[in-house]
């Protein structure tokens, strides 16, 4: 497992160019392009199961959702931030990309430190320390429980026409 | 209980009579922005489409403007699915290429008002803050999702009360005083929060408005508004839409708000967002004889017919340096018009400036005026991101269009309270 260590206000053009937005929207497509103006080498070795950590405003900018896509495509267990921009945010929890805003583990991670999730007491290990970060709201967790915010149309779709 | 405007306007759409900041409500917008990136939304619910159709034809607005006309066989066949979709379904709203950016066409056309819920698959659809209603930016599966149910939730934000006190020294605009703001507070200064405009904002035309609510998101705000007064009053009477058919939303008098910040206009300089983020901001004054190659004037933060206009009252009678390329972006058509009519366009293309149709042109890089390597960009748009404008080794700075206009005289960064005209 690789930790991917970023800076602050990480933007969507940097996550994802916008000359690409309208010419890739499948995973597939959106993948090669990944983080392809920050840091050429994670398209090609980011592996399922890495971790990204990152400063403040992770996420800025546009609406535009293959930066989410992409890394959730990836397996990208967790971004873990100081803190993300809404519309990011947003369309994390509509993609089921887990994302995690607690600024003291960023803050305390350096590079070899030994990092450990454990997302149903909500905590974070780094190195033998714990951090903490709150659980989301029950109508959050019913999207993601759910696979995402279009499965869990789907299913309020049907439910309703019953 | 008081309530700031975002607090009361959720309450509103969500039947509630009162509710509190970090609250989740279930709202039904009054409309759906959409774009080019219609054509990929609707792939994704397809058959959802087929068997439920769209919730409500009255609600999407959907206006082609980010690839337009079109610049490749793939952005062709977007543009091609979007027209399909739109006949089939018989949506309401439908702009085809060439009415304008997304943003100004909703405004324009009188689909945002006073206290209306909009929400939109783009950033910048906090824009309608300016006209005093509650806006704000979502993603492509959301916009999906709402177009089956017509339903969303949000979560009510914090409130911040700017007080905007003071007049603004000449050659001061709208522009520098969000790019201050910004500077000031940093691009996530207002993050997940709603931004009210408080003090003598009476000064301020809905143009001024727009660009700085327009930037809103720029500093990660929700939504920012300016609350309904009497030059929305006339905008609105200008435009066709009577008093009738909006009710103004105003915050409670004793509201609460997380934070209040005050800026005295008159303390405020042209000011220019350096690369590559929009908190990146300088006095222009330090930034004086930066050679540049391309300047652009319009898109969503700058295109109306007044910028236009103080950028042709900069350049009548001369010529732009002959190392820079103006690119002028009208808003809309109806902007593009009024320049016509009024000897604007003419000015500009005299000096040298190239007009380009009315869209979201350069701003995202995707085609027109796309940068080479080591150029530098001097724009009126919102964004200075690495990339952006389709190179990552090129330099974008944001400035208002009289600081563009003046320097694309000298092909150098000028501060535009040093030339004597």
């Amino acid at each position: 497992m690789k930790v991917w260590k970023y800076g602050d206000n990480i933007n969507t053009d940097m996550l994802f160019p916008g000359k690409y937005t309208y010419t890739c929207s499948t995973s597939e497509d959106i993948k090669p392009h990944l983080l392809e103006d920050l840091d050429p080498l994670f398209s090609k070795q980011a592996k399922e199961g890495d971790l990204i950590l990152a400063g403040k405003n992770f996420g800025c900018g546009s609406s535009r959702e293959q930066p989410v896509i992409g890394l959730k495509s990836v397996g990208i267990t967790a971004v873990v931030a100081e803190s993300f921009a809404r519309i990011f945010y947003r369309s994390s929890i509509n993609q089921g990309l887990l994302l995690i805003e607690c600024p003291d583990a960023v803050k305390t991670y350096s590079d070899g430190d030994e990092i450990k999730l454990d997302l149903d007491s909500g905590k974070i290990v780094i190195s033998g320390k714990i951090f903490t970060f709150p659980k989301l709201p029950k109508e959050i967790l019913a999207i993601r429980d759910a696979g995402g915010l279009l499965a869990y149309t789907r299913s309020k779709l049907k439910n309703s026409k019953v | 209980m008081d309530m700031t405007f975002a607090e009361k306007i959720l309450a509103s759409y969500s039947n509630e009579k009162n509710v509190i900041p970090n609250q989740i409500v279930t709202v039904h917008p009054d409309h759906l922005l959409t774009h080019d990136n219609t054509a990929a939304i609707i792939q994704k619910i397809k058959p959802e489409l087929e068997e439920y159709g769209v919730y409500d034809k009255s609600i999407p607005i959907i206006v082609l403007d980010h690839v337009i006309p079109a610049a490749s066989e793939k952005t062709a066949n977007n543009h091609k699915i979007i027209r399909e979709f739109v006949r089939k379904h018989k949506i309401k709203n439908f702009f085809d290429v060439g009415n304008g950016v997304c943003h100004q066409i909703v405004v324009e056309k009188g689909l945002a008002l006073p206290g209306k819920l909009l929400l939109g698959s783009d950033s910048h659809t906090c824009s309608y803050g300016a006209i005093g209603a509650f806006s704000s930016g979502i993603d492509r599966t959301e916009a999906a999702s709402l177009m089956l149910t017509g339903e969303t939730w949000l979560k009510v934000p914090n409130s911040i009360k700017m007080n905007l006190n003071g007049k603004l020294s000449p050659y001061v605009s709208a522009k520098d005083v969000i790019l201050h703001i910004i500077g000031d507070i940093s691009a996530s200064g207002a993050n997940y929060c709603s931004v009210e405009f408080h003090g003598d904002v009476n000064n301020f035309s809905i143009d001024d408005r727009f660009t700085i609510a327009n930037m809103g998101v720029e500093m990660g705000a929700k939504n920012a508004v300016f609350l309904f007064d009497n030059t929305t009053k006339k905008y609105l009477d200008s435009i066709g839409i009577s008093s009738s058919v909006y009710n103004p939303i105003y915050p409670d008098k004793n509201s609460s708000y997380i934070q209040q910040l005050d800026y005295d206009l008159s303390d405020i300089a042209p000011m220019i967002a350096c690369p590559h983020n929009v908190d990146n901001v300088k006095p222009v004054s330090e930034m004086v004889d930066l050679e540049i190659h391309q300047c652009l004037i319009g898109t969503c933060t700058n295109g109306r017919f007044s910028d236009l206009k103080i950028a042709a009252e900069i350049l009548k009678g001369k010529k732009i340096s002959r190392n820079v390329r103006l690119l002028i972006l009208p808003a809309s058509k109806r902007i593009y018009q009024d320049a016509l009519k009024y000897g604007v366009i003419d000015t500009l293309v005299e000096s040298g400036g190239i007009i380009l149709p009315p869209g979201c042109g350069p701003c995202l890089g995707a085609h027109q005026g796309v940068l080479a390597p080591g150029e530098r960009c001097l724009s009126t748009a919102n964004r200075n991101f690495k990339g952006r404008m389709g190179c990552k080794d090129a330099e974008i700075y944001l400035a208002s269009p009289a600081t563009v206009a003046f320097s694309a005289l000298k092909g150098r960064i000028l501060d535009p309270r040093e030339v004597n005209t």
